[in-house]
């Protein structure tokens, strides 16, 4: 199944929450939605499952209209951040719930609704836990037997709203892997929204990255993290060091201070300069494009973690390999490895 | 450094020492002198007494002074058997539209973004905060001979005011709000992710009403109708209003204590009470299985 959404707009109130966002979704991939709150990522999501309604623009299923159906009629299945179990149901009821509302002509009789319950139950690992409550289970089995109930359905497509979100950090970082190896099994094409950028590069074989209502980024995850199409891009994945610089001619200023850096086919103006923490290499005052003072030290495992003033103004983070030992007052000269300027 | 040793050697178990604590925080908030808390619980005993306890007691004790017999024929007098079967008639009326308007508007409140809403959670509290009296001289403003639709009804031959329909409108009036606040609380709390999950695993609108909706609800509906029920039966200044005293008739238990009461007929007045005040208490159990049946709900609902 693919996905196609055309310039779809939506509105709440006074606030955009999607703003034009045109985007594909080839068939069996799993994309991620990335963005902080407020980014319109869950409205698209909602928006696909037929659970919310746009301003203005189209999605198609397979190149069919998909806003002439309900969410009933869509054969999506979705799972949402806090579950949403039947709580007044077993386990069991619930993975079954989607198949005992099909209509009389096309519902499958008692045995092999057990039968593909089972199934299913089988598949999240969970099979122990049918004559359970939700109530009675833990966060990490409640998703599971959520994405259960929701494949229950054979839906052509699964979305998933933050499915790791009200889960700790542990159980978090093993849904993932699970979920990942669980599409590779079943294959359907999947969205999953998420705030959390290493949830997303881990587990997407595509990212979309979000702000305001926007899509400012498609890629591999590889690519939204080595070159970040724009500057909220590449301050919002990775830990990144921002500084605001002035592009005169040839020559990058940072506050009064000129950088011994490539300013080719930049645009004058004032620019942002942004590197990732780790890329600024650490060497005797005087070498390197910056100069700074050495504030504090932490040590975090492999690296330690300096909080730098730079003699243009601004303080920053930077993450240096420990073989060499920064202590509070060194001063230290700093090259970026690698850098980016966007404009603005 | 003498903490350290004594709980090195003596190595409590953190679970005794977390116990530990929480005794020693509570004695600690617990300052009152002794007098002092003694003075506050008895205040509370006497007053639970005299404005509680004390008119039960009295109430079973005049419609028994003399003897179950008298009690027994006081009920069994047609008149008050007239008001028994009358006032259980009144509220099955207003508790099955009760529940059925209540359900509807909870649910729409709850579970729908309109404007006008802050508004209409109000006006379905009006029935609270207008005297019952009033809410009954309403209805004799509406139908009544001199009222609005008075000649109409006149014309048309129906009789509302002074009959079982005016009593049945009013009591439902006054006792509108029970089912609906009873709900709407829960089913905002509930939010509609259930409903989103059943409608997106392709249930009907009827389907996801009567399997997730209702089932999430249903102690909180029990707990509405159960406090509605016990206002219809006992409420006294809407239906004096609209009832008209036709004895035999138009009078409810409540009226016909009063009735009794005034003609001397204590013995009487005081058996009709007593099964008003059995209702009561049969409430306060139910309501207390009840909340106790929604706290669980709740509890169920945490993540």
């Amino acid at each position: 199944m693919t996905i196609e959404v055309r310039n779809l707009v939506k509105q709440f109130g006074s606030f955009k929450a999607l703003d034009g966002v045109d985007l594909k979704v080839d068939n069996g991939e799993l994309l991620a939605l990335l963005g902080p709150s407020g980014s319109g990522k869950t409205t698209l999501l909602r928006i696909i499952a037929g659970l919310d309604w746009p301003d203005s623009g189209e999605v198609f299923f397979n190149g069919e209209d998909a806003l002439a159906q309900g969410a009933r009629e869509r054969n999506v299945g979705f799972v949402f951040q806090h579950y949403a179990l039947f709580r007044h149901m077993t386990v069991f009821e619930n993975v079954a719930f989607g198949l005992r509302v099909q209509p009389r002509a096309s519902r499958k009789d008692e045995a092999t609704i057990r039968a593909r319950v089972k199934e299913l139950l089988d598949l999240v690992q969970l099979d122990w836990l049918a004559d359970r409550y939700p109530s009675q289970l833990s966060g990490g089995q409640r998703q599971r037997i959520a994405l259960a109930r929701a494949l229950a359905i054979e839906p052509r497509i699964l979305l998933l709203d933050e499915p790791f979100g009200a889960l700790d950090a542990k159980v978090r970082k093993e849904l993932r892997r699970w979920l990942r190896s669980l599409h590779h099994e079943i294959n359907v094409t999947s969205i999953f929204v998420t705030h959390d950028q290493e949830e997303a590069l881990e587990v997407a074989n595509r990212v979309v990255v979000m702000d305001k209502g926007r899509i400012e980024q498609i890629g591999s995850p590889d690519d939204v993290y080595e070159s970040p199409a724009t500057a909220f891009v590449h301050g919002f994945i990775g830990e990144s060091i921002e500084l605001p610089v002035q592009v005169e001619g040839d020559v990058i200023r940072l506050g009064d201070r000129p950088l011994n850096l490539a300013a080719d086919g930049l645009a004058p103006g004032a620019s942002k300069l942004f590197v990732r923490r780790h890329d600024m290499l650490v060497g005797p005052p005087g070498s390197g494009a910056f100069e700074g003072a050495v504030q504090h030290v932490r040590n975090f495992g492999p690296v330690q973690r300096a909080e730098v003033a730079l003699s243009g103004g601004e303080t920053i983070e930077i993450d240096a390999p420990r073989d060499r030992e920064l202590r509070a007052g060194d001063t230290i000269g700093l090259e970026p490895r690698r850098y980016r300027i966007f404009a603005g | 450094m003498t903490m350290q040793i004594a709980d090195s050697v003596s190595l409590p178990s953190p679970d005794a020492r977390a116990r530990a604590h929480a005794a020693a925080a509570r004695d600690s908030l617990r300052t009152e002198p002794r007098a002092v808390r003694m003075t506050i619980i008895a205040l509370a005993i006497v007053f639970l007494s005299v404005f509680v306890v004390l008119p039960l007691v009295v109430v079973f004790a005049q419609a028994f002074s003399k003897g179950i017999l008298a009690y027994l024929s006081a009920l069994a007098d047609p008149e008050a058997l007239a008001a028994i079967r009358l006032t259980l008639l009144v509220a099955a009326i207003s508790v099955g539209l009760n529940l059925v308007f209540g359900l509807v508007a909870a649910w729409a409140i709850a579970k729908f973004e309109f404007s006008g809403k802050t508004f209409l959670i109000t006006l379905i509290d009006l029935p609270f905060s207008v005297s019952p009296v009033i809410s009954g001289l309403v209805f004799v403003l509406l139908f009544g001979a001199q009222g609005y639709f008075g000649s109409w009804l006149r014309d048309h031959d129906i009789q509302i005011l002074f009959a079982v329909p005016g009593i049945a409108l009013a009591t439902t009036f006054v006792t509108f709000p029970f089912v609906a606040r009873a709900l709407i609380p829960l089913m905002q709390e509930q939010g509609t992710q259930e409903e989103e999950a059943a409608i997106s695993l392709g249930a009907s609108g009827l389907q996801t009403f009567f399997r997730v909706t209702l089932p999430n609800i249903k102690w909180g509906v029990l707990y509405g109708v159960l406090l509605c029920n016990a206002r219809a039966m006992g409420e006294f200044g809407a239906v004096s209003v609209v009832s008209g005293h036709i004895r035999g008739e138009t009078n409810t238990m409540p009226l016909l204590v009063e009735i009794l009461y005034n003609e001397y007929q204590f013995v009487a007045a005081f058996a009709i009470a007593s099964l008003l005040a059995m209702l009561a208490l049969i409430t306060l159990i139910a309501k207390t299985v009840l909340e106790r049946h929604l706290d669980e709900g709740h509890d169920a609902s945490d993540h």
